[in-house]
């Protein structure tokens, strides 16, 4: 038989229902391989398996976010406010994955409360890219990109707010796949921007993304107010051609501002796609250009009222010696947190600010109902846009530290699709050289569908993926 | 224009602290931000409603129904200060 660690999580999950192989001594080697972690991309690993699991995955270790509250265990959304914080409960993710069949293998590092495109941004410290330690695995699901490319788990989840699943995804080489907003409950997400983020898998092929958000989606949690039943249910995907498919190209994503590399690697998966039996004509998505400024007003607005409620009252931090309480809830928001999620929250409180709300909230809500209006006439025409995922390769840890807006632009391609609430999926389609040469990295392709398209959207991604051929086992090793 | 004064302004509503470091660089970096920001207000978008949700829901209601919930001991479990049953916190005119 195949070593374990080679097999895909769905292969395990068929392996274990066969007798093949025995989950515990999976969980082991996942276990151990986890708390051996060089890369940083672990804030917390369980120490032993969990009594049987059973279920439909048979016991596949599912490496979380560390956002994502569990019971018991540390979740601190990588903050230091939120430090030694044990929730009371468990996120409905989590919990349906664990009843599926997905136990606990560890939490995983991020940026601070999800804000960050490099998982830089953490109190735990950066999390280095398994195929160059020297750059960023991207982010903010950071860590649970670099721990499934690097064979740490199996599989994982992660949360996408403007791009969080699928740039790092694309800069890691695996797949990663952000739903439709409101498929997957968001109770128990500690949220950033409760308008936009959504959970969803990180894995290495298509087939691993459909089996894990299968258990993720399902009937409405009464727990989430935005949460919606999901309509039928994700097929596996088995689709080998792509015939009869119509694919948009905008240019607004996929021209200036893309590297080279990148736009190389593109271009010929589009011309893969025609192969495969696709058409492929430009498309038009006349306000995505202003995705992204819409997107760091509002995503802002909202973060800067979310975090209202670390003020040391409740859970996590709380700055000592405080004469009164107006100081010690300041002083421990500036003990408590990093400086991007400073920079959000004041951002946010500006734009809400008495005299500025129409200049800059309200306009970007306009925005985004136009870029929602963009897709819905552009899903007329086409049964799915592709983009690149992230304008490069993963870049080195440190190069935009020092440039907010540097940074923000590596969601430039995902963010229209996270204000349109549509699903979207990053599959590894090419290496390619960073600017200025060097090793080759994964580049990844973005692909986008219409509100509740998963299942054709995973089945397209997996004719692709076949055809593409792409190979991640060597960081794996 | 986001001057010193504005950053202090913003910090307080926001609750948070600045050393004199930080209210410096937010000072710059802000503005940057803002100016990229700023584009949106080119847009033509007279007429347009803006977004409330993304996805079409109505009233989303569940069963006025008692369930169990967090006991007190659970709730205060993570607390920093516990008196008498209840968080505490400083005096706020100490």
């Amino acid at each position: 038989m195949t070593e374990p660690l080679e097999l895909t999580a769905s292969q395990a999950a068929g392996a274990i229902a066969r007798g093949e192989l025995d989950p515990g001594e999976l969980f082991e080697l996942y276990r151990a391989r986890a708390a051996a972690d060089q890369l940083g991309a672990f804030t917390w690993v369980a120490e032993a398996p969990p009594a049987a699991s059973g279920g439909p995955l048979g016991g596949v270790p599912l490496a979380v976010k560390d956002l994502f509250c569990t019971e018991g265990v540390p979740s601190q959304a990588g903050s230091r406010v939120l430090e030694g914080y044990c929730p009371p409960y468990s996120a409905t993710v989590v919990e349906r994955l664990a009843a599926a069949g997905a136990p606990l293998l560890g939490k995983t590092n991020q940026d601070e409360f999800a804000m960050g495109s490099s998982t830089e941004n953490s109190a735990f410290g950066p999390v280095q890219n398994p195929w160059d330690h020297r750059r960023v695995p991207g982010g903010s699901s950071g860590g649970s990109a670099a721990a499934v490319a690097a064979g740490l788990a199996p599989w994982a989840i992660g949360t996408d707010t403007g791009g969080s699943i699928r740039q790092p995804a694309a800069l890691c080489g695996i797949v990663g796949l952000k739903p439709t907003y409101g498929a997957v409950s968001r109770y128990g997400m500690i949220a950033f921007a409760s308008s936009l983020d959504q959970a969803g898998p990180l894995t290495r092929d298509v087939s691993d993304a459909a089996l894990l958000l299968g258990h993720m989606v399902g009937a409405r949690d009464p727990r989430d107010s935005t949460s919606l039943d999901f309509p039928g249910e994700i097929a596996l995907p088995s689709r080998t051609d792509l015939r009869g498919l119509r694919l948009g190209v905008p240019a607004e994503l996929s021209g200036e501002g893309i590297d080279p590399g990148v736009r190389g690697a593109f271009q010929s998966t589009l011309e893969l796609a025609r192969q495969l039996g696709a058409s492929v004509e430009p498309c038009t998505l006349r306000h995505a250009t202003a995705g992204l400024a819409a997107y760091y007003v509002l995503a802002p607005a909202e973060c800067s009222s979310n975090l209202a409620r670390f003020d040391g009252v409740r859970y996590g931090y709380r700055a000592p010696d405080a004469p009164d309480l107006l100081s010690m809830y300041m002083r421990t928001r500036h003990d408590g947190f990093g400086a991007e999620v400073k920079r959000r929250v004041m951002l946010g409180t500006y734009a809400l600010s008495s005299g500025y709300y129409d200049a800059y909230y309200g306009r970007a809500q306009r925005v985004r109902t136009k870029i929602a209006e963009d897709f819905a006439t552009a899903f007329e025409h086409f049964d799915f846009i592709v983009t690149p995922t992230a304008p490069g390769v993963a870049f080195e840890l440190g190069a935009k530290l020092a440039d907010p807006l540097a940074m923000y632009l590596n969601d430039f391609c995902t963010v229209p699709a996270s204000l349109a609430g549509v699903p979207a999926i990053s599959i590894p389609n090419a290496l390619a050289e960073p600017l200025g040469g060097g090793t080759r990295l994964p580049v990844g392709l973005q692909i986008v569908g219409p509100a509740f398209s998963e299942s054709r959207l995973l089945d397209a991604a997996f004719a692709l993926e076949q055809a593409l051929g792409f190979d991640g086992s060597a960081v794996r090793q | 224009m986001i001057d010193r004064e504005t950053v202090l302004h913003v910090a307080m509503l926001a609750r948070l602290e600045l050393s004199e470091d930080e209210v410096e660089r937010m000072t710059t970096e802000l503005a940057g931000v803002l100016e990229h920001i700023e584009t949106i207000a080119e847009l033509d978008l007279e007429g347009v409603a803006p977004t409330t949700h993304v996805v079409a829901v109505e009233n989303a209601l569940r069963a006025d129904e008692p369930t169990p919930c967090l006991s007190r001991e659970q709730a205060l479990a993570s607390a920093p200060a516990v008196a008498e049953g209840g968080f505490a916190v400083p005096s706020p005119q100490a």
